[in-house]
């Protein structure tokens, strides 16, 4: 059936098949950030259809698993571009220029609001961030001002203001960026509301965030995977429980799902781009700029992504949810990025 | 009371008590048992039933998608001088005016920036691209009047197929009371229809669900499975004819045997861990290549391979291989011509099982990149592409609603060729199957 004939044809195929590959590249590639991933998508596909440059490749690795691929090195094998939903941390830039990534520009593209939903169909929680941190948070100040684990069964038995049920909020794993943001915004920001809090960052930072931080494990926190959409699901067939998310699958979802108050304010595209929504987040994306000379389009990809058409109120990246820049912090970051500004770790703190 | 007494014949003539309460227990365990077993099967038979269900239900819609049927003015004023020489000169930003312009046309009465941005969000942004293309293709077109069918927007496609509701007040909706209102319109005017979606299967990936394809991902899978077969099936019969035909029985053999047969256990993300660290990190191969992509998963079907081969093999009778060896064949003869030509059938049914389950497979190819959004369709097996499973991966992770049908749809398509797949392997064994 199979003559020696046969497998030698198979073996020319795959032969030539495998010395086509070429080493140059001449597509961007960009990894990172599942909550940028939707924005840097939608800039590819409108940049590939407008120009004579192939369509970038996007992967969603997260911003942390992102910013490791990006920080590895110089050369077509590593990324060009990545995103992230946090800004980059002093480590990682100073892993950067240990592998020789030493240019690296900075464009901030807008916000994301993390929203704390519900089902329509039950009533709209109207929440403080010191709720939330006594909701969600692993350890609470206790009476005596020592820490007990969260007794706290029912929202009520936080204020009487809240609905009488049980609390059960689905939200992202410890491996997203938005349960990061939303351990930083909401939880601490409603634990820096405790005065003995305040105290203990002075005195032992690490304990500060370790405590601030945690979100409890007894079941009342559910990690339900990276999956919005899968959240976005279950809250609408159990209309008791929460979901924490970012705004723009509330954005799709909002004949079903409502945001709640955070501190008086909802979560809408207009009080989140002022900043009056709490827990709202900035979203980055990092270029090599030792690779803009190298693979083409990347400086033309810049452009078409802080063109008014894309990132501006009225822009196509609004569409999908992305909540955009200050009209004068729009222009700055768009003519900084275009001038391929490099961007020194001096500016973290 | 003697055993014997429980056979039935002889229960049958002497009814003790004792015997009868035994048979009866007897028959009923064997009862319970049965139950149990049809339980098992319905259970099993309603489980795949439900899946199929929920998919077909979710996923039929996708089979068509709305449009719009609008007259474009292609008057040679509305381009410029560079782009009547070469029409590939053309910008998406362009066509978009033209398209605005013939839809203002319509509904004239609609004058505000808002509602006209709410109105030009009834027409998909990939609706350009494909004026684009046709323009391109036909350059004749510039300087008429061209009535195209372009794709509604997804929110209009939801709207018409039923998944947005109008019973929701308006501000709460993502398709408002205007824009059903003009597109009420459009349907009493006859403008509007839902073809078949063939957009599905002829585009790449999209983040608009109107004109997201699943042609990318199907060439990947293809190009995928093209280096996974080329390298696995060659490489796992050879391995089985040695072992099977050639190779001493002794302690080495007989390790590398139990070796196989763990390795076809190993779970497949391990597989695509490897690939990383060997095929990305130290060869440099390409990232998010179906050439990777395949090398991965041929490690992981060449086990299966090699055990399927040999157990096909080993079924051969003995006696034809001593008739050809008797009959002056050398070993290799005896192989070439009549072992191997025999066990194919069996060989070629595990390969194919192999190979699909090597097209449902998406953890290896997570570690090596080929989880991304790609436009592009690839030609090359070096060309930066996704997998089938990948692009429902995706497509289930992304916010638009519209997606939610497209990735059953997308499933239903994985499910149709893992079948015929099976199919196939079922067909070709009964075929070419030898019984002795």
């Amino acid at each position: 059936m199979f003559t020696k004939l046969r497998y030698f044809f198979l073996f020319i195929i795959f032969s030539g098949l495998i010395t086509n590959h070429a080493s140059a590249r001449d597509q961007i590639r960009i990894v990172g950030s599942s909550t940028v991933f939707p924005f840097s998508t939608a800039v590819a596909e409108e940049f590939g259809n407008n120009t004579e440059f192939k369509t970038p490749v996007v992967e969603s690795t997260g911003s942390g698993g992102g910013l490791k691929l990006f920080c590895n090195g110089v050369g077509l094998n590593h990324p060009d571009i990545t995103n992230a939903s946090r800004r980059i941390k002093l480590t990682e830039v100073n892993r950067c220029n240990e592998n020789g990534v030493k240019e690296i520009i900075e464009v901030k593209i807008g916000f994301d609001g993390i929203v704390i939903a519900n089902s329509r169909s039950s009533d709209r929680m109207d929440i403080t961030l010191q709720q939330l941190f006594l909701a969600l948070a692993k350890d609470i100040p206790g009476k005596d001002g020592t820490l007990t684990p969260n007794p706290y069964v029912t929202w009520n038995e936080i204020d009487a203001s809240l609905p009488n049920k049980k609390i059960t909020v689905l939200g992202p794993p410890p491996t997203s960026g938005t349960r990061d943001a939303f351990n930083e915004l909401a939880i601490e920001g409603g634990c820096k509301t405790f005065s003995s809090f305040a105290a203990l960052k002075k005195k032992d930072k690490n304990k500060y965030k370790a405590v601030c931080r945690s979100i409890r494990e007894d079941g009342a926190y559910v990690e339900a995977g990276e999956n919005d959409n899968l959240i976005v699901q279950k809250l609408q067939a159990d209309p008791s429980a929460y979901g924490v998310f970012g705004y723009s699958f509330l954005d799709q979802n909002s004949d079903a799902l409502q945001g709640s108050l955070v501190d008086g304010v909802a979560p809408e595209f207009e009080k989140i781009a002022s900043g009056a929504y709490p827990v709202s987040r900035s979203l980055y994306f990092y270029v090599k700029k030792e690779h803009v000379s190298v693979v083409p389009g990347i400086k033309e990809f810049i452009e078409e992504f802080t063109n008014e058409l894309a990132w501006g109120p009225e822009g196509y990246l609004m569409e999908k949810g992305l909540i955009p820049l200050t009209e004068g912090e729009r222009n700055n970051t768009a003519s900084a990025s275009r001038a391929l500004e490099v961007f020194s770790a001096s500016e973290l703190e | 009371m003697n055993n014997l007494d429980n056979n039935n014949q002889l229960t049958d003539e002497s009814p003790s008590e004792y015997s009868s309460d035994r048979l009866l227990k007897r028959q009923k365990k064997e009862k319970r048992f049965q139950l149990l077993g049809k339980l098992s099967v319905l259970a099993s038979v309603s489980f795949l039933f439900i899946l199929f269900i929920s998919i077909i239900e979710k996923g039929s819609s996708a089979i068509r998608q709305s449009e719009v049927l609008l007259s474009i003015d292609l008057s040679t004023e509305n381009f410029r001088q560079e782009v009547l020489m070469d029409p590939k000169k053309i910008r998406g930003s362009e066509l978009n005016k033209l398209t605005r312009n013939s839809l203002i046309k319509l509904f004239p009465n609609v004058q505000s920036r808002s509602d006209r941005r709410m109105l030009y969000s009834l027409i998909s942004s990939g609706a350009r691209h494909e004026l684009r293309d046709r323009i391109i293709q036909n350059r004749d077109l510039i300087g008429g009047i061209i009535s195209v069918w372009l794709p509604l927007s997804d929110d209009a496609d939801m709207y018409l197929k039923g998944n947005i509701k109008k019973d929701v007040p308006s501000n709460l909706r993502r398709f408002k009371d205007n824009q059903i209102s003009w597109l009420d319109q459009l349907m009493s005017d006859g403008l509007v229809r839902k073809s078949f979606n063939f957009r599905f299967f002829t585009n790449g990936d999209s983040r608009e669900p109107e004109i997201a394809g699943t042609l990318g991902a199907l060439i990947g899978s293809f190009f995928t499975l093209l280096v996974t077969f080329l390298i696995s099936f060659p490489i796992g019969v050879m391995a089985a004819i040695y072992l099977e035909e050639f190779s001493p029985k002794n302690r080495f053999t007989e390790i590398i045997e139990v070796n196989i047969n763990n390795l076809a256990a190993v779970p497949s993300i391990v597989f695509g861990l490897l690939g990383l660290g060997v095929f990305l990190s130290f060869f440099e191969f390409p990232r998010s290549a179906p050439l990777v992509g395949g090398m991965v998963l041929s490690l992981m079907t060449l086990p299966t391979i090699i055990i399927v081969s040999r157990a096909s093999l080993k079924a051969v009778p003995g006696s034809i291989r001593e008739a050809a060896l008797g009959l002056g064949a050398s070993k290799m003869q005896m192989v070439l011509h009549h072992v191997l030509p025999l066990g194919m059938p069996g060989i070629l049914t595990g390969g194919i099982l192999g190979m699909a389950r090597a097209l449902g497979e998406t953890a290896p190819l997570l570690m090596i990149g080929m989880v991304a959004f790609i436009v592009d369709i690839p030609t090359k097996i070096d060309d930066p592409s996704t997998a089938l499973p990948v692009q429902i991966f995706l497509w289930a992770d992304s916010p638009e609603r519209a997606f939610v049908e497209r990735t059953s749809a997308a499933i239903m398509l994985l499910l149709f060729f893992l079948l015929t797949m099976n199919f196939v392997a079922v067909l070709l064994r009964q075929k070419f199957e030898k019984r002795w």
